[in-house]
């Protein structure tokens, strides 16, 4: 559904996204992991429209959306969420959520329903009336969710929506995933928290320096060398495996 | 939030405002009445854009300068029916709130950025307007007196003060819808996160432009309402920076971003212009005590005095800038 190729994006001499190709199908949970500084999050921006690719293509289900204005795209149905979240602060959560139903929704009395049903499915229910500026960090979290999610989109780009929370919210949006993706809502993420990657992707891509470094099934990432070294330094892969001998 | 109640409200409170000067003592309380209403109105055409969008504009003059010279000039110099000026000056100010509104978003400009261009751009149409011939430079233009309703002028100033009621009336129900659209909708996210709006699918370049458009048109009708009570416009009336603080302070004061913040704080300056005249003659005075009121607006009341009345739910403020 999402065709990623070659895609590279420099910073002056740093190339921050270096010729990635990424693959997501229909219907799946694709990872997008790497440590920090990796390119995970301009590797986003390229895609979604945010930062101008210097080279590579972009395809959503065969269109070609390279360099698309961002909500052009999202027209077309592939939303972001951002890492450090962006809520409409002095609105509520009602009315956040309605920015993003009123997409689909033009007319006001089916977006409230619309953004109330989304609000209602990431567990916002009891939320509508609040002030988005007063939610805690596990509730800005779901608010990007529910806002994209309120587009009604094909597919979602979901940028470390489990970071900071502690591990019982880790677990509800966990489930808020799986819930999106049985809907039939495709999801690319990039996620830190590895258990809740490694349960949710059927398949991941290691981003390092830039590159695609690996990708295959969550086992097949966890057991390989060139990613363990990538997180923890070089022949840390080998040392790992001699103290185990040890 | 029942939308029936509301109108039937409003409505309510429009019949007594049109039975208003009935009661009011004399000419002169009626005119100030009228200009509470026509500055609550110009306060509403910036608060469209300065306070529903978050487009801080510092020269929101240059529309309703536009506004007046255009249908001041077609009826002078063209002999156009002041009515039908008064449409084409409308038309006039739009066209320039989307041309400024296009250049200035185009070229990525946000914020205080945003703020000195226009402040730029009606400093250009004043000094513009100073040199050219068709303005007839610093003379002004006197627009002939001749008080016939079919001229838009008359000699009671109570229908300036109904023809002020029907243009705040018509502002209210423009900032009413906004509250309630989907365009109101984008509006509010682009001011209070443009990045959000634009990830949600809202076409932001084109929205503001539009806003401002609106905006525009607004107070270009402003400034023909202004010509024809005044039957005189020159460059300094029509574009000078006084009219510009005066929108925005109304706004901001009432609280910019609501549906009745710049006739909040319309009257508020209003009454408080009365007051320091009674004191002292010339404007020295006001100004001091509106300078005054904004600080303290500012440093207590960020949502304005409207925000006194509408906290609900001790929703508190968190404005990131």
């Amino acid at each position: 559904m999402l065709d990623v190729r070659g895609l590279s994006r420099a910073f002056g001499g740093l190339k921050a996204v270096d010729a990635v190709d990424i693959d997501v199908p229909q219907g799946a949970i694709v990872g997008l992991i790497g440590p920090n500084g990796a390119g995970k999050t301009t590797c986003f921006a390229a895609i979604a429209g945010f930062v101008q690719p210097d080279s590579g293509s972009v395809r959503l289900s065969g269109t070609d959306i390279t360099g698309w204005a961002p909500h052009r795209i999202a027209e077309l149905g592939m939303v972001r969420t951002f890492q450090i979240t962006q809520p409409f602060a002095r609105l509520s959560v009602r009315e956040n959520v309605m920015v993003g139903a009123y997409l689909r929704h033009p007319r006001r009395a089916e977006a409230l329903r619309a953004a109330e049903r989304v609000a209602a499915r990431v567990g916002m229910g009891g939320m509508l009336d609040m002030r988005a500026g007063d939610l805690t960090v596990a509730g800005r979290k779901r608010l990007e969710l529910a806002r994209a999610l309120a587009t009604e989109p094909r597919l979602l780009l979901l940028d470390e929506v489990m970071a900071g929370l502690n591990p019982t919210e880790i677990d509800e949006i966990v489930g808020i995933v799986r819930n999106i993706r049985a809907d039939g809502i495709t999801i690319l993420m990039i996620e830190h928290v590895m258990q809740a990657v490694m349960s949710l992707a059927e398949r991941i891509h290691v981003l390092n320096q830039g590159r695609i470094i690996a990708r295959g099934a969550p086992a097949e990432i966890a057991a390989d060398r060139v990613v363990v070294e990538a997180y923890l330094g070089q022949g840390a892969a080998a040392r790992l495996a001699g103290g185990a001998h040890g | 939030m029942n939308a029936r109640r509301i109108v039937a409200v409003f409505g309510a409170a429009l019949v007594a405002a049109f039975a208003l000067p009935f009661v009011l003592p004399s000419n002169y309380a009626v005119n100030v009445a009228a200009m509470i209403l026509f500055t609550a109105f110009l306060g509403q055409s910036w608060n469209i854009a300065g306070g529903f969008a978050g487009q801080t504009s510092f020269g929101h003059v240059v529309f309703f300068g536009t506004g007046a010279y255009a249908s001041t000039i077609l009826q002078v110099a063209w002999g156009w029916n002041p009515w039908l000026g008064w449409i084409a000056a409308a038309l006039a100010g739009g066209v320039v709130g989307l041309a400024i509104g296009a250049l200035a978003f185009r070229a990525g400009l946000r914020g205080s950025y945003f703020a000195l261009v226009t402040l730029a751009f009606a400093e250009v149409f004043r000094i513009l307007a100073n040199s050219a011939e068709f303005t007839r430079g610093g003379l002004g233009i006197l627009i002939p007196s001749d008080p016939r309703a079919a001229n838009l002028q008359f000699k009671d100033p109570v229908w300036f003060y109904w023809i002020a009621l029907a243009l705040l009336a018509l502002s209210l129900a423009v900032a009413a819808w906004l509250k309630r659209s989907r365009f109101g909708a984008q509006l509010a996210a682009i001011r209070e996160n443009e990045d959000a709006a634009r990830a949600l699918g809202i076409d932001v370049f084109r929205a503001k432009t539009i806003c401002l458009g609106i905006s525009g048109a607004m107070a270009a009708a402003g400034g023909t309402f202004y010509a024809q009570k005044y039957l005189y416009v020159d460059p300094s009336i029509a574009y000078g920076v006084e009219k510009s603080v005066e929108m925005l302070l109304v706004s901001m004061i009432g609280g910019a971003g609501t549906v009745f913040g710049p006739l909040v704080g319309a009257a508020v300056l209003g009454g408080v212009g009365e007051i320091t005249r009674s004191f002292a003659a010339g404007q020295g005075l006001s100004l001091v005590v509106y300078g005054a009121i904004l600080v303290a607006i500012v440093a207590w009341l960020p949502d304005g005095l409207i925000g006194v009345f509408a906290r609900r739910g001790g929703a508190r403020r968190g404005r990131d800038a």
